[in-house]
């Protein structure tokens, strides 16, 4: 019982970054951006937070520097997904390349600044201490099991549920959400009735940027307690992986990326086993992928993106 | 003369030449902010490039697996298809060729060949698995690779960690010397640079994958599907059967760079601890040469050039390596908004334009 409490408790940990980075995927992409430079985003993330938080630390921000350090990566997170938005809606570019192109750009420029800053190391000052620490949140996690299941996690976890409720209200319930995904759907008749295609596109790509920002953070914060160039190895790719798993649906990608953090979760807990000794390490690492695929084959039905995402809105194609 | 004036006029001519001038621009402008001086540090690398024979040759090296990764990500492209796993194949194709270099023992003239085809075939069956689930699953292929990469990455780790390990290194066995595909005696002239035949491989594949895509019925078909699934579809071309095989050819070639990596320059197989990458600057290669098999030829020699030459950067001015990644992705954001470098030539073509009508 136990045990399942932990399970459930490390599934949370993992799929945290999984789900902010696949909300902000989401909200670009319903706006009718594809956004391959989530993983860019999140790196950008998880940068400005470890940095951020250090330096404020240093400056005396005490408690207040793991948030200080968050609400910074959200700005350069926003900042970054700029360019992306610049290029590939003011300057029609192709959003697959720009998306390629963020990924590179934000890798190259934040080692080259770990690298400055922290006199030529590969990885910033270690966090320990400084970062997020688990919450209890008080009543609620005496209770057993389900208290130390779901009530003993990082603050970020606990934001990460509250966006998810808050962007499936947005975008469903909302006239901002209904116009953002019309000009995802149909730009062109987003257009005639008046709404601004460019304006609702940057703040779809600005939002994604935001919230991989802040994913990223969740990772230098409260996994990592540094930035390297391994600190996001993947995890925007995956985060797209659930954006599609989940249909474009911000429940329903939380639901994969809570699916992908368990297939982690577990692997991570089978460490913990004597028996697990004699499976190869590599297999049990492998686990979170090969079940991801085979979930995909066998159990998800037909994909539908949003009609226009990839495609630069020409006015005069109407 | 005429013609000659055409090509450079042209806009997909002058638009990635400015992109590269830009790029390098913004990377010298970073540079100067970090407190480096930008003309030393692109002499430096340039002097590490051209230096010496050996550095030149090594800079090939760099060069090569580039090549092949890129026409591996294109040749998808091509086909409508986004191949992020162009690393996994990769990886694929240095195990299956590690396996055959060390468990046979051949004549050089079976064992090479042998080795390189292992390679490619292990990437093709890689990205062939991505391929079927595309067509008979309706899988995006972006998801599956990615997950197929990871896959590919752990197995290969375990193939050597577990399977091929030298005894009391992190490393494999030795590729026997029969399935070497280094060129002796260019190496012995270039004081032991690692050249080998899959340079001369890599030139060849991308006039194969010119001839494919643009001289068989099957490269039109692929193409077809690519442009518009379901014209292609009307027109009576197997949709399906094209992104299998487009998948396999494109892993093929992502397979084969694998292989040379090991039989070519480092002869035994290292453990990983991430991922080689070889794949991702392939996506960026890619784009950087349009697309188009001999682009992409230019465009490994130069993300292959300036990333050996970073190391000179490096060396002497201590400059990040990281810049020339600034660098390669300015130059791409550059060239895929090509926008912006209109508009930096606006002014240039105005004049022009005023000179011929005061001429006219």
């Amino acid at each position: 019982m136990d045990l399942l409490a932990q399970l459930i408790n490390t599934t949370l940990v993992f799929s945290t970054a999984l789900i902010l980075a696949a909300l902000g995927g989401i909200f670009s992409e319903r706006s009718g951006v594809v956004n391959i430079g989530l993983e860019g985003l999140m790196i950008v993330g998880a940068f400005s937070a470890a940095v951020f938080t250090y330096f404020s630390s240093e400056w005396g921000f005490g408690g207040g520097s793991p948030w200080f350090g968050l609400l910074m990566a959200v700005v350069c997170g926003v900042v970054f997904s700029l360019l992306h938005a610049v290029a590939s809606i003011t300057l029609k570019a192709n959003q697959v390349i720009i998306g390629v192109v963020i990924n590179i750009l934000a890798l190259g420029a934040t080692i080259y600044l770990v690298k400055s800053l922290f006199d030529g190391q590969g990885q910033s000052e270690n966090l320990t201490g400084i970062a997020f620490t688990k919450w209890n949140i008080p009543v609620l996690s005496d209770i057993p099991f389900i208290g130390e299941a779901l009530f003993k996690a990082y603050p970020t976890t606990y934001i990460c549920y509250v966006l998810v409720f808050l962007s499936w209200f947005v975008l469903y319930r909302t006239r901002f959400g209904l116009r953002l995904r019309a000009v995802g759907e149909h730009p062109g008749a987003a257009d005639t009735v008046g709404i601004s295609v460019t304006k609702y596109r940057y703040i779809g790509v600005m939002l994604s940027g935001a919230f991989a920002g802040l994913g990223g953070a969740a990772i230098s914060l409260t996994t990592t307690y540094d930035f390297s160039h391994t600190t996001i190895s993947g995890q925007g790719f995956i985060a797209i992986a659930a954006i599609i798993f989940g249909r474009w649906h911000p429940i329903g990608a939380a639901g994969a990326a809570l699916f992908f953090g368990f297939a982690q979760a577990l692997r991570f807990q089978a460490q913990l086993f004597e028996w697990s000794k004699a499976i190869p390490n590599e297999f049990l690492y492998m686990l979170p992928y090969v079940l991801t695929l085979l979930l995909l084959a066998f159990a998800a039905g037909k994909n539908r993106a949003p009609a226009a995402a990839g495609e630069p809105y020409d006015p005069g194609k109407r | 003369m005429q013609r000659l004036n055409q090509i450079f006029t042209k806009q997909s001519t002058y638009v990635p030449i400015l992109a590269i001038i830009l790029g390098l621009i913004v990377g010298a402008i970073v540079m100067w902010m970090g407190g480096f001086n930008p003309f030393e540090a692109y002499k430096a690398m340039l002097v590490k490039i051209f230096g010496t024979t050996y550095d030149f040759g090594e800079a090939i090296r760099q060069v090569t697996p580039l090549i092949f990764t890129g026409l591996s990500v294109a040749f998808a492209f091509r086909a409508g298809l986004f191949n992020i796993g162009a690393e996994g194949q990769f990886i694929m194709g240095m195990t299956a060729a590690t396996w055959v270099g060390i468990n046979t023992d051949l004549p050089w003239f079976i064992h090479l060949p042998l080795a390189v085809l292992a390679g490619g075939l292990a990437g093709a069956i890689w990205s062939g698995l991505a391929g079927w689930l595309k067509a008979s699953r309706g899988i995006n292929e972006v998801i599956s690779t990615i997950m197929l990469n990871w896959i590919a990455y752990y197995f290969a780790n375990f193939m050597v960690r577990v399977v091929m390990i030298e005894k009391g290194q992190n490393r494999s066995q030795d590729v026997l010397p029969s399935a070497s595909a280094s060129i002796d005696w260019l190496s012995a002239l270039m004081d032991n640079a690692r050249v080998h035949w899959g340079t001369v491989i890599a030139l060849l594949c991308s006039g194969i994958f010119y001839y494919i895509l643009w001289k068989t019925r099957q490269g039109y078909e692929l193409r077809a599907s690519g442009h518009n699934a379901d014209a292609a579809f009307y027109a009576g071309i197997n949709v399906k059967g094209s992104i299998v095989k487009a998948m396999m050819i494109s892993g093929a070639f992502a397979g084969l760079g694998g292989a040379f990596e090991i039989l070519g320059v480092f002869k035994s197989m290292a453990v990983m601890n991430a991922q080689p990458g070889y794949g991702f600057d392939g996506i960026a290669v890619s784009l950087l040469g349009g697309n188009n098999p001999f682009g992409i030829v230019f465009g490994a020699i130069l993300f292959g050039f300036l990333s050996y030459g970073s190391q000179g950067m490096n060396f002497e001015l201590e400059v990040p390596n990281e810049i020339i990644r600034i660098v390669i992705g300015s130059v791409i954001f550059f060239v895929a908004s090509h926008g912006i470098v209109k508009w930096f030539l606006k002014p240039f073509f105005k004049k022009r334009r005023e000179e011929k009508k005061g001429a006219a």
